[in-house]
Protein backbone atom coordinates (compact mmCIF):
# COMPACT_ATOMS: atom_id res chain seq x y z
CA UNK A 1 0.00 0.00 0.00
CA UNK A 2 1.22 3.31 -0.86
CA UNK A 3 0.89 6.68 1.81
CA UNK A 4 -0.96 7.97 -1.19
CA UNK A 5 -4.05 5.68 -1.60
CA UNK A 6 -4.68 5.73 2.26
CA UNK A 7 -7.80 8.07 3.41
CA UNK A 8 -6.89 11.54 4.06
CA UNK A 9 -3.10 11.24 3.71
CA UNK A 10 -1.62 14.13 1.68
CA UNK A 11 1.44 13.12 -0.51
CA UNK A 12 3.19 15.77 -2.63
CA UNK A 13 6.43 17.53 -3.40
CA UNK A 14 7.75 20.78 -2.50
CA UNK A 15 10.09 22.41 -5.15
CA UNK A 16 11.77 24.90 -3.48
CA UNK A 17 12.13 26.52 0.09
CA UNK A 18 9.63 29.04 -1.01
CA UNK A 19 7.18 27.23 -1.93
CA UNK A 20 7.54 24.89 1.62
CA UNK A 21 7.20 28.73 3.48
CA UNK A 22 4.09 29.37 1.36
CA UNK A 23 2.79 25.73 2.24
CA UNK A 24 3.03 26.38 5.68
CA UNK A 25 1.65 29.74 5.80
CA UNK A 26 -1.16 28.19 4.50
CA UNK A 27 -1.20 25.15 7.41
CA UNK A 28 -0.54 27.89 9.59
CA UNK A 29 -3.43 29.57 9.10
CA UNK A 30 -5.72 26.62 10.04
CA UNK A 31 -3.91 25.98 13.36
CA UNK A 32 -5.52 26.61 16.52
CA UNK A 33 -4.27 26.34 20.49
CA UNK A 34 -3.65 22.71 21.55
CA UNK A 35 -2.89 21.47 18.00
CA UNK A 36 0.53 19.29 17.20
CA UNK A 37 2.06 19.09 14.71
CA UNK A 38 4.81 16.24 14.47
CA UNK A 39 8.20 17.10 11.90
CA UNK A 40 9.77 13.92 10.41
CA UNK A 41 12.93 14.03 8.80
CA UNK A 42 16.66 13.62 8.70
CA UNK A 43 19.28 16.43 8.73
CA UNK A 44 18.71 18.92 6.40
CA UNK A 45 15.36 17.94 4.94
CA UNK A 46 13.42 21.15 5.83
CA UNK A 47 11.80 20.73 9.22
CA UNK A 48 12.94 24.03 10.71
CA UNK A 49 12.07 25.82 7.08
CA UNK A 50 8.49 24.13 7.47
CA UNK A 51 8.01 25.64 11.19
CA UNK A 52 8.83 29.03 9.51
CA UNK A 53 6.28 28.88 7.36
CA UNK A 54 3.40 27.67 9.75
CA UNK A 55 5.13 30.46 12.04
CA UNK A 56 4.14 33.00 9.26
CA UNK A 57 0.74 31.49 9.28
CA UNK A 58 0.04 32.10 12.85
CA UNK A 59 1.72 35.62 12.22
CA UNK A 60 4.47 35.44 14.78
CA UNK A 61 6.79 38.67 14.42
CA UNK A 62 9.71 37.53 16.55
CA UNK A 63 12.28 35.63 14.18
CA UNK A 64 11.94 32.04 14.30
CA UNK A 65 15.14 30.04 13.94
CA UNK A 66 16.35 26.59 15.26
CA UNK A 67 15.74 25.19 18.86
CA UNK A 68 18.38 22.87 18.77
CA UNK A 69 20.33 24.48 21.12
CA UNK A 70 17.95 25.47 23.89
CA UNK A 71 15.27 22.39 22.97
CA UNK A 72 12.54 25.08 23.45
CA UNK A 73 12.14 28.36 21.59
CA UNK A 74 8.65 29.88 22.97
CA UNK A 75 7.20 32.35 20.34
CA UNK A 76 4.22 34.72 21.41
CA UNK A 77 0.93 34.89 18.56
CA UNK A 78 -2.76 34.86 19.28
CA UNK A 79 -1.66 31.96 21.64
CA UNK A 80 1.88 30.46 22.95
CA UNK A 81 3.73 28.58 20.20
CA UNK A 82 6.30 26.51 21.54
CA UNK A 83 9.08 25.14 18.70
CA UNK A 84 10.58 22.53 19.95
CA UNK A 85 13.54 20.68 18.87
CA UNK A 86 14.19 16.57 20.02
CA UNK A 87 17.89 16.33 18.14
CA UNK A 88 19.47 15.51 20.79
CA UNK A 89 16.94 13.81 22.89
CA UNK A 90 18.21 10.11 23.43
CA UNK A 91 14.86 8.79 25.07
CA UNK A 92 11.52 9.26 26.00
CA UNK A 93 13.05 9.71 29.81
CA UNK A 94 15.02 12.72 29.04
CA UNK A 95 11.79 14.47 27.31
CA UNK A 96 9.66 14.13 30.35
CA UNK A 97 12.39 15.53 32.71
CA UNK A 98 12.29 18.92 30.66
CA UNK A 99 8.62 18.61 30.93
CA UNK A 100 7.88 17.54 27.09
CA UNK A 101 4.44 16.25 28.40
CA UNK A 102 3.27 19.67 29.58
CA UNK A 103 3.82 21.68 26.20
CA UNK A 104 2.22 18.59 24.75
CA UNK A 105 -0.95 18.51 26.73
CA UNK A 106 -1.01 22.57 26.94
CA UNK A 107 -3.21 24.62 25.55
CA UNK A 108 -0.49 26.23 22.99
CA UNK A 109 0.72 25.53 19.77
CA UNK A 110 3.37 22.77 19.41
CA UNK A 111 5.72 22.26 16.72
CA UNK A 112 8.35 19.43 17.14
CA UNK A 113 10.80 18.71 14.91
CA UNK A 114 12.25 14.94 15.34
CA UNK A 115 9.30 13.92 16.59
CA UNK A 116 9.83 10.79 15.54
CA UNK A 117 12.18 10.71 18.62
CA UNK A 118 8.78 10.74 20.74
CA UNK A 119 5.85 9.44 19.23
CA UNK A 120 5.16 7.17 22.19
CA UNK A 121 4.23 10.05 24.34
CA UNK A 122 2.52 12.11 21.26
CA UNK A 123 -1.23 12.94 21.94
CA UNK A 124 -4.37 11.00 20.18
CA UNK A 125 -4.60 13.63 17.84
CA UNK A 126 -1.98 15.50 15.88
CA UNK A 127 -0.53 15.80 12.07
CA UNK A 128 2.89 14.38 11.15
CA UNK A 129 4.44 15.85 8.63
CA UNK A 130 7.23 13.90 7.04
CA UNK A 131 10.30 15.12 5.15
CA UNK A 132 12.00 13.05 2.54
CA UNK A 133 15.27 14.50 0.60
CA UNK A 134 14.38 14.27 -2.95
CA UNK A 135 16.75 16.03 -4.50
CA UNK A 136 19.17 19.87 -4.13
CA UNK A 137 15.67 21.92 -3.44
CA UNK A 138 12.99 18.93 -3.65
CA UNK A 139 11.41 17.30 -1.11
CA UNK A 140 8.34 14.69 -0.73
CA UNK A 141 6.19 15.55 1.93
CA UNK A 142 3.60 13.31 3.55
CA UNK A 143 0.87 14.99 5.86
CA UNK A 144 -0.56 12.29 7.72
CA UNK A 145 -3.53 13.45 10.39
CA UNK A 146 -4.30 11.34 13.39
CA UNK A 147 -7.42 11.76 15.12
CA UNK A 148 -10.33 13.34 13.32
CA UNK A 149 -9.58 17.09 14.04
CA UNK A 150 -6.72 16.82 11.86
CA UNK A 151 -8.73 14.64 9.48
CA UNK A 152 -10.44 17.56 9.08
CA UNK A 153 -8.06 19.81 8.68
CA UNK A 154 -6.32 18.45 6.20
CA UNK A 155 -9.10 18.43 4.14
CA UNK A 156 -9.54 22.18 4.66
CA UNK A 157 -5.72 22.43 3.74
CA UNK A 158 -6.00 20.25 0.13
CA UNK A 159 -9.33 22.84 -0.68
CA UNK A 160 -7.46 25.44 0.20
CA UNK A 161 -3.80 25.14 -1.34
CA UNK A 162 -4.91 21.91 -4.13
CA UNK A 163 -8.12 23.02 -5.27
CA UNK A 164 -8.76 25.60 -7.96
CA UNK B 1 36.41 52.69 42.22
CA UNK B 2 33.39 50.66 41.43
CA UNK B 3 33.54 46.55 42.91
CA UNK B 4 30.97 44.60 41.21
CA UNK B 5 29.85 41.20 41.70
CA UNK B 6 28.53 39.14 38.22
CA UNK B 7 26.46 35.96 38.07
CA UNK B 8 25.79 34.32 35.10
CA UNK B 9 24.14 30.85 34.73
CA UNK B 10 22.27 31.20 30.97
CA UNK B 11 23.86 28.23 29.96
CA UNK B 12 25.50 25.11 31.09
CA UNK B 13 28.27 27.27 33.28
CA UNK B 14 27.64 28.41 36.26
CA UNK B 15 29.51 31.70 37.12
CA UNK B 16 30.34 34.16 39.18
CA UNK B 17 33.01 37.33 38.95
CA UNK B 18 34.53 40.15 40.53
CA UNK B 19 35.05 43.12 38.33
CA UNK B 20 36.28 46.81 39.14
CA UNK B 21 35.34 49.29 37.06
CA UNK B 22 34.68 47.17 33.94
CA UNK B 23 37.91 46.39 33.07
CA UNK B 24 39.72 44.53 35.77
CA UNK B 25 39.20 40.92 36.67
CA UNK B 26 39.72 40.10 40.24
CA UNK B 27 38.16 36.81 39.86
CA UNK B 28 36.33 34.88 37.62
CA UNK B 29 35.16 31.52 38.54
CA UNK B 30 33.51 28.86 36.65
CA UNK B 31 31.82 25.67 37.71
CA UNK B 32 31.43 23.88 33.84
CA UNK B 33 28.94 21.57 33.43
CA UNK B 34 30.68 20.02 29.95
CA UNK B 35 31.09 16.44 31.00
CA UNK B 36 28.08 16.14 32.49
CA UNK B 37 26.52 17.55 28.93
CA UNK B 38 28.79 15.75 27.01
CA UNK B 39 27.01 12.47 26.52
CA UNK B 40 23.65 14.50 25.52
CA UNK B 41 25.84 15.76 22.62
CA UNK B 42 24.45 19.41 23.89
CA UNK B 43 23.24 21.05 26.78
CA UNK B 44 20.42 19.55 27.97
CA UNK B 45 17.68 22.05 30.05
CA UNK B 46 16.27 20.33 33.34
CA UNK B 47 20.22 18.46 33.85
CA UNK B 48 21.45 22.05 33.64
CA UNK B 49 18.93 23.68 35.97
CA UNK B 50 19.77 21.26 38.46
CA UNK B 51 23.37 21.57 38.41
CA UNK B 52 23.42 25.19 38.55
CA UNK B 53 21.40 24.99 42.03
CA UNK B 54 23.87 22.64 43.18
CA UNK B 55 26.70 24.99 42.24
CA UNK B 56 26.12 28.30 42.82
CA UNK B 57 26.33 29.28 46.45
CA UNK B 58 29.98 27.74 46.00
CA UNK B 59 30.70 29.49 42.97
CA UNK B 60 29.66 33.21 44.16
CA UNK B 61 31.81 32.43 47.82
CA UNK B 62 34.85 31.56 45.40
CA UNK B 63 34.67 34.62 43.76
CA UNK B 64 34.69 36.54 46.49
CA UNK B 65 37.42 34.63 48.46
CA UNK B 66 39.59 34.78 45.01
CA UNK B 67 38.88 38.06 45.00
CA UNK B 68 39.68 38.98 48.53
CA UNK B 69 36.37 40.82 48.98
CA UNK B 70 33.89 40.76 51.58
CA UNK B 71 30.04 41.61 50.74
CA UNK B 72 30.31 45.13 52.62
CA UNK B 73 32.89 46.39 49.63
CA UNK B 74 30.40 45.29 47.06
CA UNK B 75 28.50 48.16 44.93
CA UNK B 76 26.67 46.26 43.03
CA UNK B 77 25.47 43.25 41.84
CA UNK B 78 24.54 41.91 37.86
CA UNK B 79 23.64 39.11 36.74
CA UNK B 80 22.19 37.49 33.28
CA UNK B 81 18.78 37.55 32.89
CA UNK B 82 18.33 36.38 29.31
CA UNK B 83 18.66 35.10 27.02
CA UNK B 84 19.18 31.25 27.63
CA UNK B 85 17.53 28.73 29.39
CA UNK B 86 14.72 29.51 31.76
CA UNK B 87 15.28 27.00 34.29
CA UNK B 88 18.92 27.93 34.38
CA UNK B 89 18.44 32.04 34.47
CA UNK B 90 16.27 31.85 36.97
CA UNK B 91 19.16 30.45 39.59
CA UNK B 92 21.36 33.58 38.53
CA UNK B 93 18.75 36.01 39.30
CA UNK B 94 17.19 34.99 42.11
CA UNK B 95 20.82 34.32 43.69
CA UNK B 96 21.50 37.89 42.59
CA UNK B 97 18.02 39.40 43.95
CA UNK B 98 18.71 37.79 46.87
CA UNK B 99 21.66 39.29 47.56
CA UNK B 100 21.51 42.62 46.43
CA UNK B 101 18.43 43.18 48.70
CA UNK B 102 20.10 41.87 51.67
CA UNK B 103 23.28 44.34 50.92
CA UNK B 104 21.28 46.89 50.27
CA UNK B 105 22.48 47.22 46.89
CA UNK B 106 21.58 48.09 43.52
CA UNK B 107 20.88 45.06 41.04
CA UNK B 108 21.70 45.28 37.27
CA UNK B 109 20.34 42.89 34.85
CA UNK B 110 22.23 42.07 31.72
CA UNK B 111 21.83 40.94 28.20
CA UNK B 112 24.17 37.59 27.89
CA UNK B 113 24.74 38.48 24.32
CA UNK B 114 25.96 42.30 25.31
CA UNK B 115 28.07 40.78 28.12
CA UNK B 116 30.05 38.90 25.40
CA UNK B 117 30.36 42.07 23.93
CA UNK B 118 32.10 43.45 26.50
CA UNK B 119 34.20 40.63 27.17
CA UNK B 120 36.64 42.66 24.73
CA UNK B 121 37.13 45.09 27.39
CA UNK B 122 38.15 43.50 30.19
CA UNK B 123 42.13 44.00 30.44
CA UNK B 124 44.26 40.07 30.21
CA UNK B 125 47.46 39.26 32.61
CA UNK B 126 49.67 39.35 29.55
CA UNK B 127 48.83 43.17 28.43
CA UNK B 128 46.91 46.48 28.40
CA UNK B 129 44.37 46.32 25.51
CA UNK B 130 44.28 50.65 24.12
CA UNK B 131 40.56 51.32 25.16
CA UNK B 132 38.03 50.71 22.84
CA UNK B 133 36.98 53.80 20.00
CA UNK B 134 33.34 54.09 18.78
CA UNK B 135 32.47 52.71 16.81
CA UNK B 136 32.91 49.54 16.31
CA UNK B 137 31.84 46.15 14.67
CA UNK B 138 31.38 43.40 17.06
CA UNK B 139 30.40 39.33 15.66
CA UNK B 140 29.23 37.76 18.40
CA UNK B 141 29.69 33.80 17.60
CA UNK B 142 28.08 31.15 19.96
CA UNK B 143 26.12 28.05 20.02
CA UNK B 144 23.07 29.67 20.09
CA UNK B 145 23.80 32.80 17.95
CA UNK B 146 25.36 34.66 15.57
CA UNK B 147 24.91 38.31 15.79
CA UNK B 148 26.98 41.22 13.58
CA UNK B 149 25.92 43.80 16.10
CA UNK B 150 27.50 47.76 15.11
CA UNK B 151 28.10 49.43 18.71
CA UNK B 152 27.80 53.54 18.45
CA UNK B 153 28.30 54.03 21.94
CA UNK B 154 28.18 52.45 25.42
CA UNK B 155 24.56 50.63 25.81
CA UNK B 156 24.11 51.84 21.95
CA UNK B 157 23.42 48.63 19.56
CA UNK B 158 22.70 48.40 16.05
CA UNK B 159 21.94 44.42 14.89
CA UNK B 160 23.19 44.62 11.02
CA UNK B 161 22.35 40.62 10.96
CA UNK B 162 22.10 37.41 12.72
CA UNK B 163 21.59 33.91 11.65
CA UNK B 164 18.08 33.31 9.70
CA UNK B 165 18.27 29.44 10.81
CA UNK B 166 21.14 28.00 12.45
CA UNK B 167 23.74 29.45 14.54
CA UNK B 168 27.27 28.83 13.33
CA UNK B 169 28.57 27.04 16.64
CA UNK B 170 25.36 24.74 16.44
CA UNK B 171 26.60 24.09 12.88
CA UNK B 172 29.79 23.43 14.19
CA UNK B 173 28.03 21.10 16.76
CA UNK B 174 25.80 19.18 14.10
CA UNK B 175 28.75 18.44 11.78
CA UNK B 176 30.79 16.71 14.40
CA UNK B 177 28.12 14.87 15.33
CA UNK B 178 27.88 13.59 11.91
CA UNK B 179 31.39 13.02 11.66
CA UNK B 180 31.37 11.29 15.12
CA UNK B 181 34.37 13.43 16.58
CA UNK B 182 32.54 14.49 19.76
CA UNK B 183 31.09 17.42 21.50
CA UNK B 184 31.81 20.50 21.98
CA UNK B 185 31.86 20.59 18.01
CA UNK B 186 34.10 23.78 17.49
CA UNK B 187 37.28 22.21 19.33
CA UNK B 188 36.79 18.84 17.63
CA UNK B 189 36.09 19.96 13.97
CA UNK B 190 39.14 22.46 14.46
CA UNK B 191 41.15 19.55 15.65
CA UNK B 192 40.06 17.03 12.86
CA UNK B 193 40.68 19.87 10.64
CA UNK B 194 44.22 20.14 11.17
CA UNK B 195 45.34 17.55 8.66
CA UNK B 196 42.53 18.04 6.24
CA UNK B 197 42.40 20.02 3.02
CA UNK B 198 40.25 23.02 3.11
CA UNK B 199 39.44 22.83 -1.08
CA UNK B 200 38.78 19.13 -0.61
CA UNK B 201 34.99 20.07 -0.68
CA UNK B 202 33.50 22.53 -2.14
CA UNK B 203 30.91 23.27 0.02
CA UNK B 204 27.84 26.11 0.18
CA UNK B 205 28.46 29.74 1.00
CA UNK B 206 25.26 30.98 2.06
CA UNK B 207 25.69 34.77 0.88
CA UNK B 208 21.85 35.85 1.44
CA UNK B 209 22.49 39.20 -1.38
CA UNK B 210 23.92 42.13 0.32
CA UNK B 211 22.43 40.94 3.30
CA UNK B 212 24.64 40.78 6.12
CA UNK B 213 22.43 37.97 7.86
CA UNK B 214 23.71 34.62 7.80
CA UNK B 215 22.51 31.29 7.32
CA UNK B 216 24.47 27.85 8.26
CA UNK B 217 21.05 25.16 7.04
CA UNK B 218 22.53 24.77 3.94
CA UNK B 219 25.91 24.11 4.54
CA UNK B 220 24.70 21.81 7.25
CA UNK B 221 22.79 19.84 4.57
CA UNK B 222 25.44 19.92 2.37
CA UNK B 223 27.67 18.13 4.80
CA UNK B 224 25.51 15.62 5.43
CA UNK B 225 25.08 14.38 1.89
CA UNK B 226 29.02 13.96 1.81
CA UNK B 227 29.02 12.13 4.46
CA UNK B 228 25.84 10.05 3.62
CA UNK B 229 27.84 9.32 0.74
CA UNK B 230 30.14 7.55 2.19
CA UNK B 231 27.82 5.89 4.67
CA UNK B 232 24.49 4.67 2.95
CA UNK B 233 22.16 5.66 0.54
CA UNK B 234 20.10 8.67 1.15
CA UNK B 235 17.12 7.15 1.31
CA UNK B 236 16.02 7.67 5.15
CA UNK B 237 12.87 5.00 6.19
CA UNK B 238 10.71 5.91 8.23
CA UNK B 239 9.14 3.73 11.04
CA UNK B 240 5.37 4.47 10.17
CA UNK B 241 6.74 3.74 6.36
CA UNK B 242 8.81 0.52 7.72
CA UNK B 243 5.26 -0.69 9.82
CA UNK B 244 3.03 -0.30 6.36
CA UNK B 245 5.17 -2.52 4.39
CA UNK B 246 7.58 -0.60 2.52
CA UNK B 247 10.75 -2.24 1.53
CA UNK B 248 14.12 -0.05 1.76
CA UNK B 249 14.18 1.37 -1.66
CA UNK B 250 18.02 1.09 -2.20
CA UNK B 251 20.33 -1.51 -0.71
CA UNK B 252 22.85 -0.25 2.31
CA UNK B 253 25.74 0.27 0.56
CA UNK B 254 29.10 -0.88 2.25
CA UNK B 255 30.50 1.74 4.49
CA UNK B 256 33.77 3.43 3.57
CA UNK B 257 35.71 5.54 5.58
CA UNK B 258 35.13 8.95 5.75
CA UNK B 259 37.27 11.32 5.13
CA UNK B 260 36.73 13.04 8.62
CA UNK B 261 39.67 15.46 8.38
CA UNK B 262 39.15 17.00 5.28
CA UNK B 263 35.30 17.78 5.13
CA UNK B 264 35.84 19.28 8.71
CA UNK B 265 38.46 21.11 6.93
CA UNK B 266 36.17 22.15 4.02
CA UNK B 267 33.38 22.59 6.65
CA UNK B 268 35.60 24.86 8.71
CA UNK B 269 36.77 26.83 5.70
CA UNK B 270 32.85 27.79 4.90
CA UNK B 271 31.91 28.74 7.89
CA UNK B 272 34.78 31.05 8.25
CA UNK B 273 34.53 32.33 4.80
CA UNK B 274 31.06 33.80 4.69
CA UNK B 275 31.83 35.10 8.86
CA UNK B 276 34.74 36.76 7.75
CA UNK B 277 33.44 38.66 4.26
CA UNK B 278 30.41 39.98 5.84
CA UNK B 279 32.06 41.33 8.86
CA UNK B 280 34.61 42.93 6.54
CA UNK B 281 31.98 44.32 4.34
CA UNK B 282 30.25 45.38 7.29
CA UNK B 283 32.88 47.05 8.72
CA UNK B 284 33.90 48.87 5.12
CA UNK B 285 30.11 50.28 4.87
CA UNK B 286 30.24 51.58 8.52
CA UNK B 287 33.62 52.46 8.42
CA UNK B 288 34.51 50.85 12.31
CA UNK B 289 37.58 51.48 14.39
CA UNK B 290 37.53 47.97 14.69
CA UNK B 291 36.27 44.51 14.97
CA UNK B 292 35.69 42.61 17.79
CA UNK B 293 35.15 39.29 18.12
CA UNK B 294 33.18 37.74 20.87
CA UNK B 295 31.38 34.28 21.91
CA UNK B 296 32.79 30.04 22.06
CA UNK B 297 33.46 30.66 18.16
CA UNK B 298 35.41 33.35 18.54
CA UNK B 299 38.22 31.03 20.18
CA UNK B 300 38.72 29.02 16.24
CA UNK B 301 41.63 29.53 15.48
CA UNK B 302 41.15 29.80 11.48
CA UNK B 303 38.74 32.29 12.04
CA UNK B 304 40.85 34.82 14.01
CA UNK B 305 43.66 34.66 11.65
CA UNK B 306 41.69 34.67 8.42
CA UNK B 307 39.68 38.09 9.82
CA UNK B 308 42.86 40.07 11.12
CA UNK B 309 44.08 39.24 7.18
CA UNK B 310 41.43 39.77 5.71
CA UNK B 311 39.84 42.83 7.08
CA UNK B 312 42.54 45.62 7.25
CA UNK B 313 41.57 47.29 10.48
CA UNK B 314 42.73 45.80 14.23
CA UNK B 315 41.10 43.07 15.46
CA UNK B 316 40.20 42.33 18.80
CA UNK B 317 39.07 38.67 20.72
CA UNK B 318 39.19 37.73 24.01
CA UNK B 319 41.60 35.84 25.95
CA UNK B 320 39.93 32.04 25.48
CA UNK B 321 38.98 31.55 28.85
CA UNK B 322 36.53 34.92 28.04
CA UNK B 323 35.03 33.49 24.79
CA UNK B 324 33.34 30.79 26.23
CA UNK B 325 30.30 32.07 29.13
CA UNK B 326 31.49 33.93 31.83
CA UNK B 327 30.57 35.98 34.68
CA UNK B 328 33.46 38.50 33.94
CA UNK B 329 31.96 39.82 30.87
CA UNK B 330 28.69 40.16 32.53
CA UNK B 331 30.95 42.24 35.17
CA UNK B 332 32.31 44.12 32.19
CA UNK B 333 29.11 45.35 30.50
CA UNK B 334 27.51 46.13 33.96
CA UNK B 335 29.86 49.17 34.69
CA UNK B 336 29.05 50.82 31.69
CA UNK B 337 24.85 50.32 33.35
CA UNK B 338 25.93 51.27 36.75
CA UNK B 339 27.73 54.96 35.36
CA UNK B 340 24.46 55.18 33.65
CA UNK B 341 21.99 54.37 36.56
CA UNK B 342 20.47 51.24 35.00
CA UNK B 343 19.24 49.48 37.83
CA UNK B 344 16.85 46.63 38.06
CA UNK B 345 13.96 46.77 39.84
CA UNK B 346 12.90 43.72 42.53
CA UNK B 347 10.62 42.28 39.48
CA UNK B 348 13.79 41.76 37.05
CA UNK B 349 12.30 38.59 35.57
CA UNK B 350 13.88 36.43 33.41
CA UNK B 351 13.31 37.12 29.46
CA UNK B 352 14.74 33.23 27.40
CA UNK B 353 14.54 35.20 24.00
CA UNK B 354 15.83 38.28 24.96
CA UNK B 355 17.02 40.45 21.88
CA UNK B 356 19.51 42.60 21.93
CA UNK B 357 18.19 46.22 22.48
CA UNK B 358 19.75 49.54 22.75
CA UNK B 359 19.31 51.41 26.09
Amino acid sequence: MSPILELNTLDFISHSEAQTLRLGARLGKLLQSGDVLALIGELGTGKTRWVQGVCLGLEVSHRVISPTFTLVNEYRASCPIYHIDLYRLENIAEGMSFGLDEYLYGSGIVLMEWADRALDILPDGYLAIELYHLGDTRRRVVLRPYGTRFQRLINEFKKSTFAK
Amino acid sequence: MCKILAIESSCDETAAAVVIDGVIVKSNVIASQLEIHRRYGGVFPEVASRQHILAISTVIQDALIEARTGWNELDAIAVTYGPGLVGSLLVGVNAAKGIALALDIPLIGINHLEGHLYSNWLKTDKNDPPPVKFPVLTLIVSGGHTELVLVHQHGEYEILGRTIDDAAGEAFDKVARMLEIGFPGGPAVQEAAKTGNPQAYDFPRAWLGNSFDFSFSGLKTAVLRTVQKYTKSNILQHPSMMAMGHQPQAPAKPRLVIPVADIAASFQMAVVDVLVSKAKAAADKYNVSEILLAGGVSANALLRNKMMAACGRPVRAPSLILCTDNAAMIGAAAYWHYKAGHFASWDLDVVTNLELESK
